[in-house]
């Protein structure tokens, strides 16, 4: 497998989601800026007024182009918007994580890797 | 792929037939090992999976939890502390190393979460009022995320093994379904080839033989002849 060579680097968490799971992440201590001239942070604050195509790509670029992210951590009410890409995102590298907000309560139902825990043992 | 016609194009010698025979023993060996393979990656995959299921609830209840205790945060600062702490964030405290962990020749890669020393971000968060709360906010969160990184783990392991099991039955099946019947058919197939043709040497053999012993037999009657012929003559003695 090819994802088996670069994981060694991936040290860092990236979130994407409302300003509270946001803020309470990097209470934590998640939050990362990159130095350097193009700052990029690990983090995306979504609100009613982002829009998907925003979504979309911080979600690419998190999962595709840096290398350095190991989970990337979305909120549920999010990624619904985005659904078709959470769905069609099958790698192993980085770890997609659908993470219950607090205005929106967990659905197991919508998890796209517990649906497929579901069709594996054909409930 | 019925019958004698899904076979291998060799010649019905002895050699392949010879050959034939180790490659069916080395598929029906590879087959075993690679279906016991299958067995093992599926009890761990169905471990994984319970355990996913069971982390995925504890989550919601640990996010709720986490929740509580911003809004507290919030409460006590009296005021929004989210476009602070984003722009204080710089470099993360909280970071993942991954191991590795072998099952059966599948490595499957594990996230392991630490927390890098000497650096933290938010010194001043909470510092007016509300720094116990802050405190307190920042820890349940810790734990919170270590929860999602062990999730994390779990899951990724999920989808590697999924993949691995995935290429590993189709393995099995094909040697099961069409690598060893094939195999057989080509041995059936060796096997009716020489038959056809021993039976015509056998009997060309089996004449040369008869033939031989039928001289032998005849020759042997001519050695016994004189005494018989005598004996025959004693008796005809006693009559004259």
């Amino acid at each position: 497998m090819a994802s088996h060579a670069d994981f060694k680097d991936r040290q860092f968490l990236a979130v994407i989601g409302d300003e509270d799971s946001v803020t309470g992440l990097l209470l934590a201590g998640i939050g990362h800026v990159t130095t350097g001239a193009d700052a990029q942070k690990n983090f995306l604050v979504v609100d009613n007024k982002t829009d998907n195509a925003a979504i979309e790509s911080a979600f690419e670029s998190f999962t595709e182009e840096r290398k350095d992210i190991g989970i990337v951590l979305i909120n549920q009410h999010v990624a619904d918007r985005i659904r078709h890409r959470i769905d069609s995102y099958t790698a192993a590298f980085p770890t997609v994580l659908e993470i219950p907000s607090k205005d929106h309560p967990y659905d197991p139902e919508k998890d796209s890797v517990l649906r497929r825990v579901r069709r594996l043992f054909g409930e | 792929m019925s019958g004698a016609a899904d076979r291998e194009a060799v010649f019905p010698t002895r050699q392949s037939l010879g050959l034939m025979k180790a490659k069916l023993k080395g598929a029906e060996t590879g087959h075993n090992l690679l279906k016991r393979k299958s067995e093992a990656l599926t009890k761990r995959f169905r471990e994984i999976t319970k355990r996913i299921d069971e982390a995925k609830r504890k989550m919601g209840r640990v996010m709720q939890i986490a929740a509580f205790s911003l809004a507290e945060v919030t409460y006590a600062v009296g005021g929004d502390i989210g476009y602070q702490v984003q722009e204080s964030a710089k470099s993360a405290r909280f970071r993942i190393r991954t191991k590795q962990d072998n099952v059966s020749g599948v490595l499957l890669p594990a996230f392991e979460s630490y927390l890098t020393e000497g650096n933290n971000d938010f010194g001043l968060t909470g510092l007016g009022k509300g720094g116990q709360q802050v405190q307190r906010c920042r820890e349940t969160y810790a734990r919170a995320v270590e929860a999602l990184v062990e999730l994390a783990s779990l899951q990724t392991a999920f989808v590697i093994l999924d993949e691995v099991i995935k290429v590993v039955n189709r393995r099995v099946n094909a040697i099961e379904h069409v690598i060893i019947p094939r195999t057989e058919n080509t041995i059936k197939y060796i096997n009716s080839e020489l038959d056809e043709l021993d039976p015509a040497a056998d009997a060309e053999m089996k004449a040369k033989r008869e033939a031989q012993a039928a001289q032998g037999a005849k020759s042997q009657s001519e050695d016994t002849g004189p005494s018989d012929i005598l004996a025959a003559a004693d008796e005809e003695d006693v009559i004259f």
